[in-house]
């Protein structure tokens, strides 16, 4: 399930950003200027590069003085002024506003909302839909996960109150920055035909409000559940023998598993990745134009050969601000989905998917029958410290 | 469920006082983006 969400989160972000690269294109005819074969090529949705404009801005340093003929244009033409502004490359001074001011026009806002209104909206419903599917096909299949043994009546404690308060904190933030996150992503689309653009409007106001103040909430609770389960969350042998049995899900084994399973491992490692991309992106868009991440990103994936891997090209090392913006929102919103499809799994097996899951974060007490099911090796180690406990202790009189 | 109780609570508690804390601080848009000079209200 996992790797499927992974492939489809990695073929959105491919197929929507790369495209197929147009044959070198003869421009002897024009003189190096945009010809025939440019238009085609972009009309056949074929990328062209684009560099024979965007380095074509002159050079004011070869410029003729002024007593010859051109020499007041200073080398530079106005077609070759308005490329440098158009490609972000002109020396632009503004008295205020500071380096976003200085952008006068920047062509990545139309492929940022093609793809905003685009694949982002019909991937992102696909993900979750089959999300859903899949699951309610695998309820209908397998039904839920039941305890082999019957209960014992005696408990063990798997989770201290303040694990699961930290669990319930991420938890209440994260369905609450989703549903707003659906309704800002998605309302102009579905919710303005069906109940009005004001309506629309309302519900984006409060999603807004919502989503900009409990993010911190999200961000805290992610630190939290880092500290407490990381040392539980590291790989081991014993989750190669749960992935080879399927997690005792498919057919009748129960692998042993410590405190946490294979399962649970990438759960809790999708969150940790996912949700800081999404903490770090989330606070980007917070405070428009001051936190810039992409200048670090980029350069890094770059160097890494991963740009090219993923996008079939180099990123921009020095994006401009309205670039840091659009990235940062397609990075949240896309990492934001592929977490979501993921949690919706999660909410499954810890409610209507496994017998007496819940009870691990609802009471902190789960049976031992339980236990000795899904998490057999952390249970031996659980009896081995109640066994050796000091047994000076004795109760208050 | 005492633990869901108070999780759901505390992130309404934060949500609530990180509005107000920033705005308040001045890191709402209206007051990094624009100034007396230009606003109407």
């Amino acid at each position: 399930m996992l790797n499927r969400l992974l492939s489809i989160a990695l073929l959105v972000m491919t197929v929507s950003v790369t495209g197929v690269w147009a044959q070198e294109i003869d421009r002897s005819s024009t003189g190096g200027a945009q010809n025939l074969a440019d238009i085609l090529a972009r009309q056949n949705a074929q990328k062209v590069d684009n560099s024979f404009r965007s380095d074509a801005t002159g050079d004011p340093s070869i410029a003729a003085p002024t007593t010859e003929n051109l020499g007041t244009l200073g080398g530079q033409s106005d077609p070759e002024l308005w490329r440098a502004l158009r490609f972000g490359s002109a020396d632009v001074t503004v008295s205020s506003g500071g380096r976003v001011a200085e952008v006068i026009m920047q062509d990545t806002g139309s492929a940022w909302l093609q793809f905003r209104e685009g694949p982002l909206l019909s991937y992102g419903a696909y993900i979750l839909g089959g999300t859903l599917l899949a699951l309610l096909v695998f309820y209908l299949l397998r039904g839920p996960v039941k305890v082999d043994e019957p209960f014992t009546g005696r408990t063990v404690t798997r989770f201290k109150a303040v694990e699961r308060f930290a669990h319930w904190l991420l938890a209440s933030s994260f369905i609450a920055l989703g549903l707003t996150g659906l309704l800002v992503l998605f309302g102009r689309l579905y919710i303005a035909p069906l109940l009005g653009k004001e309506t629309n409007a309302l519900l984006l106001e409060y999603s807004k409000l919502v989503h900009n103040s409990i993010g911190w909430a999200f961000m805290l609770a992610l630190v939290m559940i880092f500290v407490f389960w990381v040392a539980h969350n590291l790989p081991d042998k014993t989750d190669i023998k749960w992935f080879a049995q399927f997690g005792g899900i498919v057919g009748k084994n129960h692998p042993p598993a410590k405190k946490f399973n294979g399962g649970q491992k990438i759960i809790f490692w999708s969150v940790i990745v996912f949700g800081s991309v999404i903490s770090l992106t989330g606070v980007s868009l917070l405070f428009p134009y001051e936190v810039p991440i992409f200048a670090q990103f980029n350069p890094l994936m770059n160097q890494l050969g991963l740009a090219e891997l993923i996008w079939g090209n180099t990123l921009p090392e020095a994006p401009l601000p309205h670039q840091e913006m659009q990235a940062a929102q397609m990075m949240h919103t896309g990492a934001a989905l592929v977490l979501m499809a993921i949690i919706v799994a999660h909410i499954y097996i810890g409610t209507v998917g496994m017998q007496g899951a819940y009870d691990a974060m609802g009471s902190g007490e789960v049976d031992e029958a339980w236990a000795h099911q899904h998490h057999s090796l952390w249970l031996e180690e659980v009896k081995e410290k109640e066994g050796a406990a000091p047994k000076s202790a004795t109760p208050a009189e | 469920m005492k633990a869901l109780l108070l999780g759901v609570l505390a992130t309404c508690v934060i949500g609530v006082v990180a509005y107000y804390g920033l705005n308040n601080a001045g890191w709402s848009s209206q007051d990094v983006y624009s100034s007396d000079n230009v606003r109407l209200d």
